[in-house]
């Protein structure tokens, strides 16, 4: 055995090779220039032992198979050939255990993603463990990239193309027994309850018993890894065995793509072309487009944001406040509405006993209703049992009083956004409260410091920003102010972590950082829309851009009076800056009841029947009478889009100069998973180390000069446009 | 030191000062048969009655002196729900005498067992029946929600109009029947499947679980043929012949044995039909007393009965150790899980992260262990094997000369069931 070998051994059981994986440097295994390394040395002395019949890959790791390839290995190149390189020796490696004269078995449990599926699809035969931490996905296309390592040619083989595409454009995560039914793996093991030793320990040891047996029967050959086509399999295998079927699947899937990224993504369309290159021109080609294809994407700035973003998510679910003096065992909410319950709903869910209190039984049946919604939800979707869902459940108590509240460590008010309401409540959970609970409150524009005014206990007192809806957005904004103390801010990111949220912590200000950055985008929407663009048109230049949803939907999603709301509150705080469009556009459209989707019309009218959205004639006879003209020097489709980006870049490198922002990552990761920024482009700061601040400055310097001070770049922007070396991301 | 002097002073006699001492009369049961064969058109609370007679036959207890039955049950015939009342009437008890059903999984008669204690124990009655029963036969099958739903419309429609118009909501998926729920409802989890990964979990091979499901066969058979079984009452089925052994008693080869399939975790499963309990009808019953009552009215009691739950505890509280204990009744529901049991108590990791002590408790050793048989030969009624556990050890006791016996055994839904046992003096 060779001593250097860190990261593979093997020992042989019964004629069984079986070799294990754990990279000691790290808490996961990754695919490494060293675990390669090692592993072609160990197959090598395998496929040269007589004795050795079959062979068994597993990792000792637990929680863990293999996560992938190591992103950095992938960063560090300069060239796309460099990475084509790569992926071409992990192609080979694959390829010649898919060749080996023994049959090798993988082993899986826990992660096996990335390049780790692609080594598990290269072995004969799979067994998983039903662990919940057993996931495997193909997840490179949110990274930009594509299955580089021989994944984009083996999945259509395995899974047949519509699920092959699915599988690779989506990146979905597919747990053990969905695999199963999908034919991903032959054979599930149920995890294992309490023994004589640690229990994960020992699901890894039976998983390898498992392994070993099946390994065993493969040599003799009563085990066989064919399996059986069921009648729907056959006749798909038979249809997609026509050329003409297979070329209508690959246009109507490029077609899809399409109309998803509007063909902002290049990863998808490269997935789908090393996919056909395979089926129809054979694996020669087939591999070959794929490592080309690999290194082309690896210097995409697509793909740069995209792992800027993975990487700033990593960073943001760190607690870096240290371990909070006591855990939050019990946590009240206050305000049952869609906020509220949401809260409420996603710390029930991680076993946190919660209350959530409201002032009236109506409400609090509303929001009880919400939680179960949410959690009924899930069983349907069976990710969680009807079970769980219930003692799950069992940890919300509702209530219209106090009562309880001096045991509880946390309180996160959800009331509504009037300053003396928050006072309030502030100054009555005070006086219920033990000292060592925190306050905090759910604002999206109420500066923490006045709230914390009311308090007897201002070091308590923090801002905890949700989104909506709060179960599905990731994003968490948490507000300290001066006088905040560290222990509260890391009391606060720890529970936010548990309740399974990316988070940015802030500096305390009008808006904070999101709704500061959202404010001057909708007000410039608005002047936009007055000056004759329909609520249509608006939306697809910005969902043309790589918003997910755009300004005129999204000021119906947020609800209009919200939007007047917070446009009027951060244009008192920030003067004309904040200007553009007529805030009392939005007010008129208040007066009419159209208030956005919770009322059923906005921008648009809403039915529950129709799917199509049809514009509210209402909100265009308003606009119509607060027309603006369009200066044509600055109205075209691009420079309205740029007119709403810039206003949000300025704003958010603004926060950043004026320290409300920690650094350009929070930056990022707040604008994307809180508001939407494009994820094609990474973020404000990655948007302007790609795109050139001075490029930026240039375009605002146009807009400036049509409609003021709206437009003046910050003085930092001006300082990267002076000096184009100077980047926020290294 | 500790240990010493609480065996000395255990050793006298589990009684307490100031509590009356709990004893155990008689026990009967009736034979323990196969689901489907000669009971297979009775209902569950014939095999009550014909315990619950047969008990009176052999005690000749008078039937006004009983002041309670209680009765476990697990699947429920939904005809007679408290079928400890519809047995005890059937049985020509008084009705005067009060009965009640239970439910705890396979430890529903050790519950049964314990509130009649409980009963005896607080003063409250002098003579309490106890029992169990089980019939795997027949079990209820219903008609799906959507029928069962449809069906109650029906009954309040008023007019013919709107019953036609239910009627014609009926569609083929509302005649797929409901059978009952072979998994437990919290965890969606069979119990051969659960067995299958606590022997996983355990390590406990293949081999070891035949190897122990053969030796309760074998002894079993052994006690069947010396005549230790004398817990049965024979049990007439009407127009059939009477009944008066146990069926289900096949001891194998360890060859034979090994031929089958894995019956939940397939392929690679090490539970087989072989090493578990099957699906068996049966009833079992016993009359508990306090001491003092029992000697007044002429009885020999054979036991002492002080239960509480899991087997550390039991001991611990009676200050005695494993190694007091003279006979061990297990229930064998599966040998993988007895064998994933033992090991659990024999280790120190097990002792220390599962349970919070700071050892092991020790395993039984396997010369007191199960002698005559377990519920993987004699039959696993559900809810009566808890009865023919505590007899069993009593008639071991008696025939073996102990003064101690412990019973313990586990239930569905992660719940479990040990009762100290002390021969009466005789």
């Amino acid at each position: 055995r060779c001593v250097s070998r860190t990261h593979v051994n093997y020992e042989v059981k019964d004629n069984v090779a079986v070799i294990r994986i754990n990279d000691p440097t790290s808490k996961v295994n990754t695919l490494t220039r060293q675990l390669q390394d090692d592993m072609m040395e160990v197959l090598n002395e395998v496929w040269g032992n007589s004795a050795v019949k079959s062979a068994v890959i597993i990792s000792t790791k637990p929680g863990c198979f293999i996560a992938g390839a190591n992103i950095d290995m992938i960063k560090v190149c300069k060239s796309a050939e460099e990475v084509s390189k790569l992926s071409k020796e992990g192609q080979m490696m694959f390829e010649k255990i898919e060749k080996s004269p023994i049959p090798f078995v993988a082993a899986v449990n826990g992660t096996c993603m990335g390049g780790g599926l692609e080594f598990a699809i290269a072995c004969h035969y799979r067994v998983a463990t039903k662990s919940k931490k057993t996931v495997m996905a193909l997840p490179e296309v949110m990274l930009g990239l594509l299955p580089g390592a021989g994944g984009t040619q083996r999945m259509p083989k395995m899974l047949g193309l519509p699920t092959a595409f699915d599988v690779m454009l989506t990146g979905r995560s597919i747990r053990a027994d969905k695999a199963k039914k999908m034919g991903l793996v032959h054979h599930v093991i149920d995890p294992l309850g309490p023994g004589v030793k640690d229990p994960e320990e020992r699901l890894i040891e039976y998983l390898e018993e498992v392994a070993v047996g099946v390994a065993k029967g493969l040599a003799k050959k009563t085990v066989t890894v064919e399996k059986k086509k069921g009648l729907m399999q056959k006749v798909q295998d038979a249809v997609l065995g026509i050329p003409l079927v297979r070329n209508q699947v690959y246009k109507t899937v490029t077609q899809k793509v399409m109309k998803q990224t509007k063909g902002l993504y290049p990863a998808p369309l490269s997935i789908i072309e090393a996919v056909q290159a395979g089926v129809e021109k054979g694996p020669a080609e087939g591999y070959h487009v794929e490592a080309v294809n690999f290194g082309k994407l690896a210097m995409t700035p697509e793909s740069r944001a995209l792992i800027g973003l993975y990487q700033g998510q990593v960073a943001c679910k760190k607690n870096n406040f240290g371990k909070p003096e006591r855990e939050v065992k019990s946590l009240a909410v206050l305000g049952a509405g869609l906020m509220g319950a949401g809260i409420a709903q996603v710390t029930v869910d991680k076993g946190v006993a919660t209350i959530l209190k409201d002032t009236t039984t109506e409400g609090l049946a509303r929001g009880h209703d919400q939680v179960y919604k949410g959690l009924n939800d899930k069983a349907k979707k069976k990710s969680i049992t009807t079970f769980e869902r219930d003692m799950t459940l069992s940890f919300l108590k509702g209530q219209l009083d106090y009562s309880g509240f001096e045991k509880v460590d946390m309180v996160i008010e959800a009331v509504f956004e009037d300053l003396s309401i928050k006072h309030k409540v502030l100054k009555e959970v005070e006086a219920v409260i033990p000292p060592h609970c925190i306050f905090a409150s759910n604002t999206s524009a109420l500066p923490i410091r006045e709230i914390a005014a009311a308090s007897k206990r201002p070091e308590k007192v923090i801002g905890m920003h949700y989104f909506s809806p709060v179960d599905k957005m990731q994003l968490l904004e948490i507000i300290t102010t001066d006088k905040t103390s560290k222990d509260t801010t890391a009391s606060a990111v720890a529970v936010g972590l548990k309740q399974g949220k990316v988070i940015i912590v802030v500096g305390d200000g009008p808006g904070f950082y999101t709704t500061r950055c959202l404010a001057p985008t909708l007000v410039e929407g608005i002047r936009i829309l007055q000056e004759g663009v329909g609520p249509k048109k608006l939306d697809s230049l910005t969902t043309g851009f790589g918003f997910p949803v755009g300004v005129s939907t999204l000021i119906d999603e947020v609800g209009v009076d919200v939007a007047a709301h917070v446009a009027e509150d951060l244009g008192k705080a920030f003067g004309s800056r904040f200007g553009g469009g007529n805030v009392d556009v939005l007010k008129t459209m208040i007066q009419k009841g159209f208030k956005g989707r919770k009322s059923g019309k906005g921008c648009y009218v809403y039915s529950a029947k129709k799917k199509d959205k049809q514009v509210n004639s209402g909100t265009e006879e308003i606009l119509k009478a607060f027309k603006l003209t369009a200066p044509p020097a600055v109205s075209g489709d691009e420079d309205v889009q740029y007119r709403l980006v810039s206003r949000f870049v300025n704003e958010a490198a603004l926060c950043l100069q004026e320290g409300i922002l920690a650094d350009p990552v929070q930056g990022d990761i707040g604008a994307v998973f809180g508001l939407g920024f494009p994820p094609c482009l990474g973020g404000p700061f990655r948007f302007l180390d790609s795109f050139g601040a001075d490029k930026l400055v240039q375009k605002m310097k146009r807009y400036e000069d049509a409609y003021g001070n709206q437009f003046t770049p910050c003085q930092l922007l001006l300082d990267y446009a002076k000096d184009p070396s100077k980047k926020f991301h290294k | 030191m500790e240990v010493l002097v609480f065996h000395w002073t255990a050793k006298k006699t589990l009684s307490k000062p100031g509590v009356r001492n709990v004893v155990l009369v008689e026990g009967v049961r009736t034979p323990f048969l196969q689901a489907g064969t000669t009971y297979a058109d009775l209902m569950a609370h014939d095999l009550a009655r014909g315990a619950l007679q047969g008990l009176l036959n052999r005690t000749a207890f008078p039937k006004e002196a009983v002041d309670y039955i209680v009765y476990g049950t697990v699947i429920q015939e939904v005809k007679t729900s408290n079928v400890a009342r519809e047995a005890a009437l059937g049985a020509g008890f008084s009705d005067k005498t009060p009965a009640h059903t239970v439910t705890m999984a396979c430890i529903s008669s050790n519950q049964a067992m314990t509130t009649a204690v409980g009963l005896v124990a607080s003063g409250q009655c002098d003579a309490v029946v106890a029992g169990g029963v089980e019939f795997m036969s027949d079990v209820p099958i219903r008609h799906s929600r959507k029928m069962r739903k449809m069906m109650l419309s029906l009954n309040r429609a008023r007019t013919l109009g709107a019953r036609l118009s239910l009627l014609g909501s009926l569609r083929l998926s509302h005649l797929v029947p409901e059978l009952p729920a072979v998994s437990e409802f919290s965890t969606a989890e069979m119990m051969g499947h659960s067995a299958d990964r606590l022997a996983a979990a355990f390590g406990i091979s293949r081999l070891d679980q035949d190897e122990f499901a053969l030796r309760s066969h074998v002894l079993a058979k052994k006690a069947q043929d010396e005549g230790l079984l004398t817990d049965i009452v024979d049990f007439k089925v009407p127009g059939k012949d009477i009944v008066s052994k146990d069926n289900g008693i096949r001891p194998s080869t360890m060859e034979q044995m090994s031929k089958l399939k894995p019956a939940f975790i397939k392929p690679h499963g090490t539970v087989t039909a072989a090493n578990s309990s099957y699906l068996t009808d049966g009833a079992s019953a016993v009359l508990i007393m306090s001491e003092e009552k029992a000697l007044a009215m002429g009885y020999k009691p054979k036991a002492y009965l002080s239960p509480t739950y899991a087997i550390p505890k039991v001991l611990e509280r009676s200050g005695l150790t494993l190694a007091d204990i003279d006979a061990f009744e297990f229930h064998e529901a599966f040998a993988g899980q007895v064998l994933a049991n033992l090991t659990a108590m024999e280790s120190d990791w097990f002792a220390q992260n599962c349970m919070g002590r700071k050892a092991k408790v020790g395993a039984p050793p396997m010369e007191k262990f199960n002698l005559w048989g377990g519920s993987l030969s004699l039959g696993h009624p559900f809810a009566a094997t808890g009865c023919r556990l505590v007899t069993m050890v009593a008639h071991r006791l008696k025939k073996e000369g102990g003064q101690y016996g412990l019973v313990a055994a586990c239930a569905a839904g992660g719940q479990g069931h040990a009762m100290l046992v002390e021969a009466c003096p005789q």
